[in-house]
């Protein structure tokens, strides 16, 4: 009870104070889980939308989807580390756009690749969700399949933003992965998630409860923003 | 029938909320249990591990308390058993960082600890957690880093000037940063050299040796380690190489890099729960001739050199 008191206080204290480490590991996190989101939903929106508005699914793609959902992240960090690892497939090659390993890059990479199937399902569950009659309606009047997806998708907001809420609150609170890819380097990969690992390994409860605290302060008002942002999108 | 989103209806947002809840905990960090262990009226001048609160000793047991390298190089399994047989005591080994291992003695988990941070070992005596300690044996730290050696720090035999030159370089330098043994002793090399260690070419990664080596490796860096882990793993690290501190310790001209191990008996005044009659027995047995002939041994058979230098003082008074 202790330690979460002098947790809390430490975080309000960390926070007031800007301490430049923790203002940098926040805004690292923030960097890492909103690139990658960008890149999910990049891939992951339009992907949702076209096997959502398919009538015949195919079966490999929603069973590779669900594989990919399935994938502890822990794992999926260890299949881009052995990757692009300096012996590995595509590491040893030396190419410019392989991310190099232990870098904010090679993080984004393996949380992207986490957000993309998380997006992509729950897109798609949405534009499943909408009503058959208005996907008629709107092919009666001639629109194209784009022009269908715009549509559709515009009706299947709410469910869309609950994917990238989704996406968000998942992508901030990993470990596993970002640890094994970005190495937890102070001032450069050192994210919330790892800062917190190594500070409860040290015995700083305070700190790493502090941390804690910052992490759900933010994952809360992302929340709030993004359900914010659903509201006035639908009053729009 | 009309779709209804005009504005988020409650069950959405909390549809939005459960959503947020359920794959946060998906991915969430495993649960942080801080041991509920008052803080300590001195604290040792390095902030330690979580300490296990599980480990409980049987009648005819006892708990030492030690750091990951005499655990990880196989020293103990190897040395162990005979004390076991002797004494009729079965040994549970909890192999942590220094500053952990230090703490489960400072908080009476332990009863005899073995470590290497001699400052730490002293302030640890001093605050009376511990007593009688007493030199076990050393082993040694070697700077490695790419085979290529940007900062041309190859043969140097002062580790202070290495790491002046890689600093001016600009060097990647890996460091462990995470308050153990190892790292506590970068950081009195980089003090002693006059350097402050920080910058873009400076990476505390908060992580143990062997992920520590691991990165060298992969980012073709600089990093100080000791010389077993090393031995244990060098043949998985291809593109680094050994650049100050030699094949062995004997080669090692740099007194700067030894690193002594000291056994300490958790203070029994302290604690009455501490086993000191096996505490004294561990430590009397560690440091006989006899045990430390083995520890001089370790290691010749695989690496083809000792992994320790036995250094007690009976093992002094042997060979002069």
């Amino acid at each position: 009870m202790d330690d979460l008191l002098k947790g809390l206080l430490g975080a309000l204290r960390l926070l007031v104070s800007a301490d430049p480490q923790v203002w940098g590991i926040i805004g690292t996190s923030l960097r890492v889980s909103l690139t990658a989101l960008g890149l999910g939903a990049l891939l992951g929106i339009p992907a949702g939308a076209w096997l959502g508005l398919r009538v015949k699914r195919p079966r490999w793609a929603l069973a590779l989807l669900y594989t990919a959902m399935g994938v502890p992240p822990v794992v999926l960090g260890l299949l881009v580390y052995v990757f692009i690892s300096r012996s590995g497939i595509l590491g040893s090659l030396g190419l410019p756009f392989i991310p190099r390993l232990f870098t904010v890059e090679a993080m984004i990479v393996a949380q992207a690749l986490r957000a993309l199937p998380l997006v992509t399902t729950l897109t798609m569950s949405a534009v499943m969700g909408v009503d058959a009659g208005l996907k008629q309606q709107v092919l009666a009047l001639g629109a194209t399949r784009l022009q269908l997806a715009a549509v559709v998708l515009r009706e299947a907001r709410t469910g869309v933003v609950v994917a990238l809420v989704g996406g968000f609150a998942a992508l901030i609170s990993e470990v596993g992965a970002v640890m094994l890819v970005g190495g937890n380097v102070a001032g450069q990969t050192r994210v919330l998630t790892t800062a917190i690992v190594l500070e409860t390994g040290q015995g700083n409860f305070d700190r790493a409860l502090a941390l804690g605290f910052v992490l759900l302060t933010l994952a809360f008002v992302g929340n709030l923003l993004l359900t914010r942002l659903q509201a006035v999108s639908a009053h729009g | 029938m009309a779709i209804s989103n005009r504005s988020p209806t409650g069950p959405q947002i909390f549809a939005a909320l459960a959503t947020f809840v359920l794959l946060a905990g998906c991915a969430a960090a495993p649960p942080a249990t801080p041991a509920p262990t008052a803080p300590p009226a001195t604290k040792p001048a390095v902030s330690a591990a979580p300490t296990p609160t599980s480990i409980v000793a049987g009648p005819n047991e006892m708990i030492l308390s030690t750091t990951t390298s005499t655990n990880d190089t196989g020293l103990l399994a190897a040395l162990l058993p005979d004390f076991e047989a002797k004494n009729g005591i079965k040994v549970k080994v909890v192999a942590v960082g220094t500053g952990a291992a230090l703490k489960l003695g400072e908080d009476g988990n332990a009863d005899v600890v073995l470590v290497h941070a001699r400052a730490q070992e002293d302030a640890f005596v001093a605050a009376g957690f511990g007593i009688n300690r007493r030199d076990v044996m050393y082993n040694d730290f070697i700077l490695v880093g790419p085979a290529e050696d940007p900062a041309k720090v190859a043969g140097l035999t002062s580790v202070a000037d290495a790491l002046k030159k890689i600093a001016a370089a600009g060097a990647p330098f890996i460091s462990r940063g995470d308050k153990s043994g190892t790292n506590t002793k970068e950081l009195e090399l980089w003090k002693a050299a006059g350097i402050e260690a920080a910058g873009p070419w400076y990476n505390a990664i908060g992580q143990g040796m062997g992920q520590t080596l691991t990165f060298a490796n992969e980012r073709g860096g600089y990093t100080l380690t000791d010389r077993g882990t090393w031995l244990a793993q060098a043949s998985k690290l291809k593109f680094l190489k050994v650049l100050v501190g030699g094949d062995s310790i004997a080669q090692n001209k740099d007194k700067a890099l030894l690193n002594p191990y000291g056994v300490i008996q958790v203070n029994p005044a302290r604690y009455p729960s501490v086993k000191a009659k096996y505490a004294e027995a561990f430590s009397a047995w560690i440091t006989s001739l006899e045990t430390q002939e083995k520890i001089a041994a370790f290691g010749q058979s695989q690496y083809g050199q000792p992994l320790f230098y036995a250094d007690s003082e009976a093992w002094r008074k042997a060979h002069p």
